[in-house]
């Protein structure tokens, strides 16, 4: 019958036909105008090969922008997976009223990048800020949140950690409760206790989950843009650009200095620098998985796993 | 664990939950005083009388209700054409045998990694070519499918959608069409209810593209709150009035819908 025949393509091909052409067709045609003079305003100019990388290469603004995103991006993502690991196995436990525990770590996700970057902005005021208020009242010396490079990324950082750390609990948690609940049971008789029963039977067993968060939060922190672009009113990433991020940098050169053929030479360069951080990541978190994994089999943790 | 919990882990859970909700209250608290009162360093943990007078600040200053409308038509077209074409791929690639179709789905998986934020430029190019760079349409059009869409889909009506109600139809003489809309559309109700959540609200938040391709006057809810932080001369009253007013509405989906959410995160963590 032609409708069977027929029908499967006309089915995925409204999928594949959009996303060719808004989302894959884009992504390789940055190639293009990367090797091209190219204006926001006067459009495609001549063919300048490599030239366009070799311009962002030696802009050191490029290298600050690349340390500002991994230092942010590192001072996110690992205490978010510890502290959502912590938060999970807290929740992974008889607790009354079970729905509204989960609902509550979730409440910060519905709100946008956009309104926690100018609410933390307003947190970490360098003068009149509740951080500082808290920080002087304890007896230490205020921070210059906004002048001081590592104390930005920290506040930055802590903008993502607040957002997410509660939905990437909630994935951790659903791996969690997959781990069958007699395997406790049997490492509680041999003696482990709680602590030692998350570290040597949760974490290890929910390894694909964690992996699976880590290389998540990797591929979107480097791409972070509204909360550095929203902490001060400039949006060019403070005065000497100490928190400005890569992605803000595309922004800079691709509409205010308005060349697209440098800006599409750094999209081409942070797609790449996406790529091998998440195969760095995939890599290291397995490692580290695998030394649990001897650990564990040398342990005297019989039945732990079956 | 099994155990049930104690003192301390409601403890633990309770001061997350404090520090989840405080920054919350701190913008409507600073939203809820007066511009003289913060210029006193910091206001007092109690919210003053002045929400409402500087709300309307807000609203004088940038075009509020435009953006409202426009987050919502935006956000609203995306999630539902998303779902449609999303579940429309889904049930062919779950339920339908066609040529070609283990490669298709590979390609798919293959893409659900890829930063597609990452085409901007030419995307802006394309946008600027068409004329529709300003317009709600440079919003809409490139964010119609999504990769994870389909993928989602699909893995829910694999288990979700038994093959005995296919055979029915098709053996009844439906076509594969009134098959996909009569059997499989109500089957994949639960799953699409939560595509259509998260792509809402995915939207909704999405900053970076709508600052490129949307000029003041026509703004999405987070571009209205940044033309609110302009200048040199921050007015936090009226910049956290705004904030606090703009998260109100996925405050109220949340409350309604939050149970959803936390399955669908839950969900899509055990099968993806």
């Amino acid at each position: 019958m032609l409708d069977a025949k027929v029908s499967p393509y006309l089915f995925v091909s409204p999928f594949f036909v959009l996303f060719l052409v808004v989302g894959m067709f884009p992504l390789g045609y940055t190639a293009w105008v990367s090797v091209h003079q190219w204006g926001l305003l006067s459009g495609q100019g001549d063919f300048t090969g490599l030239e366009n990388y070799r311009r962002v290469l030696e802009d050191r603004y490029f290298w600050n922008a690349l340390r500002n995103t991994i230092s942010i991006f590192l001072l996110s993502s690992i205490p978010q997976v510890l502290i959502a690991l912590a938060l999970a196995g807290l929740l992974d436990t008889q607790l009354r009223a079970r729905t509204l525990w989960r609902m509550s770590v979730l409440l910060p996700f519905v709100v946008a990048p956009a309104a926690v970057a100018l609410i933390f902005g307003n947190v970490f005021g360098d003068r009149y800020g509740l951080a500082n208020e808290v920080i002087t009242w304890i007896g230490l010396e205020p921070i210059r949140w906004h002048v001081d490079t590592l104390a930005s990324h920290v506040a930055i950082a802590s903008m993502v950690n607040w957002r997410w750390t509660g939905y990437n609990a909630l994935i951790l948690l659903a791996a969690m409760q997959a781990v069958p609940r007699d395997v406790y049971e049997s490492a509680a008789l041999d003696g482990a206790g709680r602590i030692r029963q998350f570290t040597s039977i949760t974490v290890p067993m929910i390894r694909p989950t964690v992996i699976f968060v880590i290389i998540t939060s990797t591929i979107g922190g480097l791409q972070i843009f509204a909360e550095p672009r929203l902490f001060d009113t400039q949006g060019l990433g403070g005065s000497d650009r100490q928190y400005q991020t890569l992605t803000m940098y595309l922004w800079e050169l691709g509409w205010r200095v308005r060349d697209l053929g440098m800006a599409s030479a750094v999209a081409w360069l942070l797609f790449l620098i996406i790529v091998v951080f998440a195969l760095v990541s995939l890599l290291v978190s397995r490692r580290a998985g695998t030394l649990k994994g001897h650990h564990r089999r040398s342990a005297p943790l019989k039945g732990a796993r079956r | 664990m099994n155990r049930r919990p104690g003192f301390f882990v409601y403890g633990l859970l309770t001061a997350f939950v404090l520090g989840s909700c405080a920054p919350l209250y701190w913008s409507f608290l600073v939203g809820s005083h007066s511009r003289e009162v913060l210029t006193k360093r910091v206001p007092p943990l109690l919210p003053g009388g002045h929400f409402w007078d500087n709300a309307q600040r807000a609203f004088d200053a940038v075009p509020f209700w435009k953006a409202l409308g426009n987050s919502l038509i935006v956000s609203g077209t995306v999630a539902t054409s998303v779902v449609f074409f999303s579940t429309l791929a889904g049930f062919a690639f779950a339920k339908l045998t066609f040529r070609g179709r283990t490669p298709m789905l590979v390609f798919v998986v293959a893409t659900l990694a890829v930063p597609t934020q990452l085409g901007v430029i030419p995307l802006f190019i394309v946008m600027a070519k068409l004329g529709w760079v300003g317009s709600l349409w440079a919003l809409i059009v490139p964010s119609l499918v999504t990769a994870f869409g389909v993928f989602f889909m699909r893995q829910y009506l694999l288990d979700a959608l038994p093959d005995e109600l296919i055979d029915a139809a098709r053996v009844d003489g439906c076509s594969l069409f009134r098959t996909f809309w009569t059997v499989a559309l109500p089957a994949a109700r639960p799953a699409a209810g939560i595509l259509w959540l998260f792509t809402f609200m995915a939207t909704w938040t999405d900053f970076f593209w709508p600052l490129i391709v949307l000029p003041a006057s026509n703004p999405t809810v987070q571009i209205a709150l940044q033309q609110l932080q302009s200048g040199y001369y921050v007015d936090y009253s009226l910049v956290l009035a705004g904030a606090t007013l703009s998260t109100i509405p996925l405050l109220v989906l949340f409350v309604l819908t939050g149970r959803q959410m936390v399955a669908g995160i839950m969900q899509g963590a055990v099968k993806g």
